[in-house]
């Protein structure tokens, strides 16, 4: 029997995003939103063990009160119990203030043997709060696991360094983020989607965590966004078009000594 | 918070230090402060002098049996007793997994922020600093300022020069014993090493890219041929090493971030991940028989054809108008 918690992102899906070309602004307003995908893979693994040992499996987000979405689909994955940290007071938060509030949260709701989060989200990729969290609560922390194994107090992880790979071991409770090698996140069946509907959500706003107002928001947060553009483009755009693929061939190669960038 | 002063680089990488010090030398004079370099590790007294002749002004040594190998919680002990010691206005970290790692949690313990892998770090009319990194994919970059200090700054590999070596370089270093380390809480179990190539494809002066276009891992061999002709490397999408498993490394935004003067594009549909990995370049070459293919939207130079038709017509007209010139 294990107590995990898997925390998730309601992330924007950034495959989907467009950007204004005049402005080069991104189109934020009603882009879609989903669950990070490497929060999946931190749910999948999750649900592996409860499946494979026993045990309680709650799912956390910090957001706004439109995450449920991201937060019922983690249910029909096989999340037992869902929370919601949601107060308008928590907008603009960086990883600082959202690690710190997810920390209140999970003290409020009790200890974990196992935290799983992914190594990172898919919108703003800084890999913070799940080191910060572990900080946070002073519990053991593996990050970047690519392959995940439970003993009977603690857990080993193996993760791809760039330079070797690393087996490691760490007793309960720890913190793991992981990384989409480790599972192939499943896909909830009708069924599991309409049970879904049935659980539980708990909805926290910042007073039922006792969370003072200088800490939130903008105000807590330690990082300020100054301004977001898409990187610029500006390219030539020639197409080269011979009569053959010989020809062709000829002509970009022409070109590309013309540059200058061949054959020095 | 003005008692902030300084700037503190630690990198358990010797290469990214360097690359530290270089970016680091500008900003400490731009903010008119110091740069110091944190050494960690056991018997790193030539390290320390190292980095004095790269620019280093000042040398922190931790030199401890305990420090021997990488272990993050001796590793940020250190580093968070060193920076509340000398409140340094900003903290450069290298970012490596583990510096990433390292950054985060030393942010949490001294209630800071953390800017991780930053693209550019530029000092405004005011004395402030402004970062900037890519995110949501590839398809932003976003601009970002510190509420308070200590700043945090992770800063990726091969993205800012190494200094020149100076010899003559005079720099202060001091020892530091009265060091309180943790023990590590995680236990290493084994480890493998991986084989790193000896060519580094970010120094590459022209990369030749493959992607899904390219049917079997044994087709690579005419890239390969037009790479050798150019004196170049070869690169792949992330497909073909996570999906198919041709290779371990590939080339975009969470892999490696290339700049060649010359990038061809060969059966690559040129999906933003990888698009955040090449934007550099100065010259780039899309060969597809997609028309549609986004990769056309960002290239100087568009071929719709059959890369197996002109990748080896390319690497015999450019063998023969090479040889010619």
């Amino acid at each position: 029997m294990v107590r995990i918690l898997v925390c998730v992102k309601q992330a924007l899906d950034v495959s989907q995003l467009k950007v204004d070309s005049a402005t080069r602004r991104l189109i934020t307003v009603d882009a879609p939103k989903k669950i990070s995908d490497f929060d999946k893979n931190a749910l999948e693994e999750a649900i592996r063990i409860k499946e494979k040992l026993g045990g309680e499996l709650f799912t956390a987000t910090v957001g706004s009160s439109d995450a449920k979405t991201t937060l019922r689909e983690a249910l029909a994955m096989g999340a037992d119990k869902a929370y919601l940290i949601s107060d308008p007071a928590f907008e603009n938060s960086d990883t600082l203030v959202t690690a710190y509030v997810l920390a209140e949260a999970i003290r409020k709701i009790g200890p974990f043997d196992l935290i799983l989060c992914g190594e990172a989200s898919i919108d703003s990729f800084s890999a913070q709060v799940g080191p910060r969290l572990a900080e946070l609560l002073g519990i053991q922390l593996i990050t970047y696991a690519r392959k995940l194994g439970l003993e009977v107090d603690a857990v080993i992880a193996e993760r791809n360094l760039e330079d070797c790979i690393q087996t490691v071991k760490a007793k309960m409770p720890v913190l793991v983020t992981v990384t989409n090698e480790i599972n192939e996140p499943r896909i909830p069946s009708l069924m599991a989607i309409m049970k879904a509907s049935k659980k539980e959500i708990v909805i926290w706003n910042a007073a039922d965590l006792n969370v003072a107002s200088e800490k939130m928001g903008e105000t807590g947060s330690a990082v300020q966004v100054l301004d977001v553009l898409a990187p610029k483009m500006e390219r030539k755009k020639l197409i080269i078009k011979g009569e053959t693929a010989v020809e062709t061939a000829e002509k970009l190669a022409k070109a590309l000594i013309q540059e200058g960038v061949v054959g020095r | 918070m003005s008692e902030h002063r300084g700037i503190m680089a630690y990198s358990e990488s010797k290469d990214l230090m360097l690359e530290l010090l270089g970016k680091g030398s500008e900003l400490a004079s731009k903010l008119g402060t110091q740069l110091t370099a944190v050494v960690l590790g056991h018997d790193v007294e030539d390290q320390a002098r190292e980095l004095v002749s790269y620019g280093a002004q000042k040398v922190i040594v931790v030199d401890n049996q305990q420090l021997k190998e990488f272990q993050t919680e001796p590793y940020l002990s250190a580093l968070a007793q060193l920076a509340r010691k000398h409140k340094p206005e900003l903290l450069l970290i290298g970012s490596t997994k583990r510096g990433k790692e390292l950054a985060a949690r030393l942010a949490a313990r001294l209630n800071a922020g953390c800017v991780p892998d930053c693209l550019e770090l530029k000092v405004d009319g005011k004395g402030k600093l402004l970062v900037e990194r890519i995110v949501y994919g590839g398809n932003a970059i976003v601009t970002q300022i510190f509420r308070g200090k200590p700043q945090i700054a992770t800063i990726p590999r091969r993205r800012f020069e190494k200094p020149e070596h100076n010899a003559e370089s005079q720099g202060e270093v001091i020892h530091v014993s009265d060091i309180q380390l943790e023990s590590p809480r995680t236990e290493i179990v084994e480890v493998k090493p991986i084989e790193i190539g000896e060519t580094r494809i970010e120094e590459a002066r022209v990369v030749i890219g493959g992607g899904r276009g390219l049917d079997k891992k044994e087709d690579f061999k005419i890239l390969d041929e037009l790479a050798q002709i150019l004196g170049g490397e070869v690169g792949y999408t992330r497909p073909l090493a996570e999906d198919r498993k041709w290779f371990t490394e590939w080339v975009g935004l969470s892999g490696h971030t290339i700049s060649p003067e010359l990038y061809i594009a060969s059966g690559i549909s040129g999906v933003i991940q990888h698009v955040a990995g090449i934007r550099d370049s100065k010259i780039i070459v899309a060969i597809n028989k997609d028309p549609e293919a986004p990769i056309m939207e960002m290239a100087d130079y568009i071929v719709v054809d059959d890369l197996y038709e002109i990748i080896p017509a390319l690497s015999k007209a450019l063998k023969r108008l090479l040889a010619s010139a």
